[in-house]
């Protein structure tokens, strides 16, 4: 993009002149997923939300600019031998943003309130391998295993080992409330005159569909390294809006990118454009509780024939990565060769030739062609993938037909009815461990089991490996079950999910990782 | 005329409970709810969110729970944006909608009104093909054309105004969404004015007017002028109801926090709330710009009275 002096347009002026008459206040215009649904870190369930909470509050512990889990409140922490009672040690200079210190007794008000029935917390069962957690969140009673041994010392206690409970303490449900506040005002303690937080920032103000703001919390301990005053997180339901906006210099970076622009972006602004390995899988469900797809040769002739590197690189504009195991690459605390298809380094002909063998077993052929409904919710992508799907089982002589709708009736039908052969669905890990991937298929999760794979073994390995200490033991039995599911397949995957982002070259400080995560206390803005 | 408007407005009370009821059981015929999401919840929370929103009870006793709350102006929390009630959030969103859409109403009078007046002066010459062939333009290319192309040309490319955002209300920040959300009605208006001013100036008793001697200007202002806006005053009532709520394509791509977006996102995320109030906001425009209409109808043509 070429631009001459005479072009500089009021609003840059203005701008330009705001960030040289103050040079000083820094403000980054950050590009948010959407508008937080509500800035109760109880009650939140979506990624735009954990952007803005992660910037107002400091939980025990923090992800730094890698998405690597780092001390927060708690400056240090010991392990029992059994793997179940953590002992934290807070930080002494922990503080509220109206200059309350931060003590262990606001960690255990917060982990009550959140599984205190009347919270209404979406995702209170995160937080489940707490001792007493799921009991308390399903009104049965009963005491939850946290207790402030002092105000410095925090002692929690699991149900049973849980080797990845420290990267569940990142999420946004493990973030404190300031006590006094939220007695105070209720469920108004969100609001921008009422909050107090124990994060890099302090919220100045919401206005719904336009703008938080929230500014430097003078009272964090680590102030002084935070190198920008003023956040500005402006959500874009129009992914190309935050495109144009960035172009035209507007906002400093972008959470996410249209897959039809990302070429032509790549191709004018290099670099700004970042694809980085994200924590999440994309797939198709197979329905294995109904015929004929409780045949595992069907099962496995529709994956085998999924073409997924063009998924990926042309329906997908390489935004996405070609996935042969349910597992993403990259994940922690799993081993290092991870188990995949058989068919994985199959040329696709040789995959076809069996395909057609193996529904040719199964009974189906061009005399008895086999139909496939394929569910999906509203969406340009979904609707390309599934075209692209449809084509590519043409030569099994399947006929497919496609049932569009909208998130909503979709997720119902999937969790209520269950009524479909083939269903897309995504899953974005909560932490990074295998078993966040691996639970979904268990016969006892109906919620998200939309395979409906219902194997005692399966669940035996993964009950096997939450009793086990030793990680890279658990790894085994992990994959052991992965290989199990990848046998199989009661659930297709085809992609694991990309972060697109645009960012600034001004923005310093933005590390690409797994978890797409971007602690603005790590950022600053170079002029 | 008080008590014109005074019965109006209480016949209006049943459309309204009508619409009410209708949208209300209507949302909730459509498959899934408020808390169906790709990220199915466990079914304790699910109870728990239930209960929370008395969505646990049978659906006539939410309705009557509706209805009692609206009776006293309370529309209600949302179920998706849990921090606001529906009340705050467009509380929020109707004054940015509303200033939006009344800057493209004037905008589309002034201009469209002025243009079509011009080209039926002028008819069948090149300015009045002009008009014709940019109203023809402006009414068959769609918004969600022209906003981007807007935004790209002169806020990427040539750097003179935001590309997009609120900022406040910041007049550098309408220009762009109040001209792409002007420009079909600008279209619309034009046609009209022109149709129904070439028609004006062929009637009798402008011809008198002109046998009489008056001169052009006054001719069109006082005798063609008022009929010739009596088209445009019928359709800018429904346009106007429209504009005010807010357009959602124009709010979606300049990213602006009108109620435009509430409307459908609600809708999308079942949040049922949200819809009814959008809906209850909607109806309440339409039924008073088409008072509005009906009185200023009444005004320009002494035809038309008030019984």
């Amino acid at each position: 993009m070429i631009r001459s002096p005479f072009r500089t347009s009021l609003f840059a002026t203005t701008v330009l002149a705001a960030s040289v008459s103050a040079a000083s206040a820094v403000t980054y215009v950050r590009g948010n997923d959407g508008d937080p649904e509500t800035l109760d870190q109880h009650k939140t369930s979506t990624v735009a939300e954990a952007n803005i909470l992660r910037d107002l509050y400091e939980g025990l512990v923090v992800y730094d600019p890698a998405a690597q889990v780092i001390p927060g409140v708690a400056e240090s922490w010991e392990i029992s031998e059994d793997g179940t009672v953590y002992t934290f040690a807070l930080r002494d200079d922990a503080k509220w943003s109206n200059g309350d210190p931060v003590t262990a007794n606001d960690f255990v008000f917060s982990l009550n309130r959140i599984m205190d029935p009347a919270t209404g917390a979406k995702y209170a069962n995160i937080l489940y391998p707490i001792k007493g957690a799921e009991a308390i969140n399903k009104g049965e009673g009963g005491e939850l295993g946290v207790k402030a041994v002092d105000d410095h010392t925090l002692e929690i206690t699991l149900e049973q080992p849980t080797p990845y409970f420290l990267e569940l303490l990142t999420h946004q449900t493990g973030l404190p409330v300031h006590p006094a506040t939220v007695e105070e005002f209720g469920v108004d303690f969100v609001q921008p005159e009422n909050m107090v937080s124990n994060g890099a920032f302090a919220l100045e103000s919401v206005t719904p569909n336009d703008k938080i703001v929230l500014q430097k919390n003078a009272e964090f301990h680590d102030a002084d390294n935070v190198a920008i005053d003023t956040v500005e997180f402006t959500p874009f339901e129009d992914r190309a809006n935050c495109a144009r906006r960035f172009e035209a210099g507007e906002v400093h970076s972008c959470s996410d990118i249209a897959a039809e622009q990302i070429a032509d972006l790549q191709s004018r602004l290099g670099d700004q454009v970042r694809i980085a390995p994200y924590l999440g899988v994309y797939y198709y469900g197979i329905n294995s509780a109904r015929e004929p797809f409780d045949n595992v040769n069907v099962r496995q002739a529709l994956s085998m024939v999924i073409d997924r590197e063009f998924l990926a690189d042309e329906v997908w504009a390489g935004s996405m990565i070609a996935a042969y195991s349910w597992v993403p690459p990259g994940i922690g605390n799993y081993v290092a060769e991870q188990p995949q298809l058989d068919y994985a380094d199959t040329p696709l002909l040789d995959r076809e030739d069996e395909a057609i063998a193996l529904l040719e077993e199964a009974g189906y052929g061009p005399d008895n062609p086999l139909e496939v409904e394929i569910s999906y919710n509203t969406s340009e992508n979904h609707k390309n993938v599934a075209t692209a799907i449809a084509s590519m089982w043409e030569p099994l002589g399947v006929t497919t037909t496609f049932n569009v709708r909208d998130a909503s009736a979709h997720y119902a039908m999937l969790r209520d009815e269950k009524v479909h052969d083939v269903a897309r669905a995504g899953w974005i890990g909560d932490y990074s461990d295998p078993q966040n991937f691996l639970f979904l298929n268990r016969a006892d999760n109906p919620g998200f089991n939309y395979g409906n794979y219902d194997n005692p073994e399966y669940d035996a390995l993964l009950d096997k490996a939450a009793a086990i200490t030793d990680l890279d033991e658990r790894a085994q039995v992990l994959a052991e079950a992965e290989t199990m599911f990848l046998r199989d397949v009661p659930q297709i995957p085809l992609a694991f999910y990309s972060s697109r982002s645009l960012v600034s070259p001004k923005l310093q400080g933005w590390e690409d990782n797994i978890q797409n995560v971007h602690p603005t206390r790590f950022l600053s803005i170079s002029e | 005329m008080l008590r014109y408007v005074t019965r109006r407005l209480l016949g209006a009370i049943p459309t309204l409970f009508l619409i009410i009821t209708g949208a209300f059981f209507l949302i909730r015929v459509a498959p899934g709810g408020p808390f169906d999401r790709e990220r199915t919840l466990e079914p304790t929370v699910m109870e728990n969110l239930n209960k929370i929103f008395h969505l646990d009870k049978p659906l006539w006793e939410q309705y009557f729970y509706y209805l009692g709350n609206l009776f006293r102006g309370d529309l209600g929390p949302s179920f998706i944006y849990r921090d606001f009630t529906v009340g705050e959030l467009l509380a929020n969103g109707l004054p940015v909608s509303m200033t939006l859409g009344s800057l493209a109403l004037l905008l589309a009078l002034l201009i469209g009104g002025t243009l079509g007046c011009i080209a039926a002066l002028r008819q069948n010459s090149w300015i009045d093909y002009a008009v014709i062939a940019t109203a023809t333009f402006g009414i068959t290319v769609p918004n969600f054309v022209v906003a981007p192309l807007l935004a790209l040309v002169f806020g990427v490319w040539l750097s003179v105004l935001p590309a997009g955002g609120w900022n406040g209300g910041a007049p550098s920040n309408l220009v762009l969404p109040v001209i792409a959300l002007a420009l079909p009605q600008v279209a619309v208006v034009a046609r009209l004015v022109r149709g129904s001013m070439i028609e004006a100036l062929r009637s009798d008793h402008v011809r008198t007017a002109r046998a009489y001697g008056l001169p052009t200007r006054m001719i069109v202002i006082t005798h063609a002028l008022r009929a010739a806006c009596l088209p445009a005053v019928s359709y800018l009532g429904p346009a106007a109801a429209a504009l005010l709520t807010g357009s959602i394509v124009i709010e979606q791509i300049f990213g602006l926090p009108g109620i435009g977006r509430y409307f459908v996102n609600g809708a999308l995320n079942r949040d049922y709330t949200l819809v009814m109030g959008t809906v209850v906001v909607i109806a309440v425009f339409v039924v008073i710009f088409n008072l509005i209409v009906d009185i200023l109808y009444a005004a320009l043509d002494p035809r038309v009275r008030y019984d």
